[in-house]
């Protein structure tokens, strides 16, 4: 499956080691680690929950995966993304992707991410020393989504 | 019979994360249903009214307010995404 939601925490290490195990033609391994910062908005972050819609989460990130795979050569892509409560310094999501060459595997990998972070279905809520707050979407995040068109 | 999720602020505001109703002869769209929970008043006006930023799904796809929506879906409404 190349997609998981989980509570429990991911090692990238692992994970890049499994997608490419026996792979002899992976010339390229592209990364990304999303993790929680401790400032937002200009306030200290103690803790947030990350809420999902179950179901619609897996098959909107699996979709993204797929327009990721008809849009550049690729072999193949996973995608972990954490639910639940995580603090500062906790990693939240993780994309892998493998390829022959480096600038599919960039561009696939950057792609996913802008995608995920304006269609799949997650949404944060952060406690502050002012008390718990949902996190407002970016308009940068949907001028990041719309250069792919 | 259509189910109905609310998430994040949303259920919050409204107060509740899943309800079922009997869609009502021509509510046949996500625009339709939209302003009849609206009529509900309260935070539904508040929360459904028009330009509130309000994303919308049909049977987990992403829908926009033209979406045709009909018996047995599974319809949701939340705020703009922020995974990640």
């Amino acid at each position: 499956m190349p997609v998981r939601i989980q509570h429990e925490d991911f090692n990238a290490g692992d994970e890049i080691a499994a997608l490419r195990r026996g792979n002899p033609g992976i010339g390229a391994i592209a990364s990304f680690i999303g993790v929680v910062r401790d400032l937002n908005e200009g306030d200290r972050v103690a803790e947030m929950a990350l809420e999902h819609y179950p179901g619609m989460t897996e098959k909107s990130i699996a979709e993204i995966i797929e327009q990721a795979k008809s849009r550049w050569s690729i072999f193949d892509a996973l995608v972990i993304h954490r639910i639940g409560r995580l603090k500062p310094l906790d990693q939240i999501v993780l994309v892998i992707i493998t390829g022959a060459h480096r600038g599919d595997a960039f561009a696939a990998c950057e792609f996913i991410m802008d995608y995920l972070k304006t269609r799949a279905p997650f949404w944060k809520k952060e406690q502050t020393a002012g008390g718990a707050r949902w996190v407002e979407a970016r308009a940068s995040d949907d001028v990041a989504a719309e250069r792919w068109r | 019979m259509v189910t109905i999720l609310y998430f994040a602020r949303l259920r919050e505001a409204l107060g509740r994360a899943s309800e079922q109703i009997a869609l009502p002869a021509g509510v046949c769209d996500l625009e339709a249903l939209r302003a009849l929970l609206r009529q509900r008043g309260g935070a539904w006006a508040v929360e459904m009214a028009d330009g509130k930023p309000v994303r919308a799904a049909v049977n987990q796809d992403l829908a926009r307010g033209d979406t045709r929506i009909g018996d047995g879906d599974e319809i949701a409404f939340f705020p703009p995404v922020t995974g990640g």
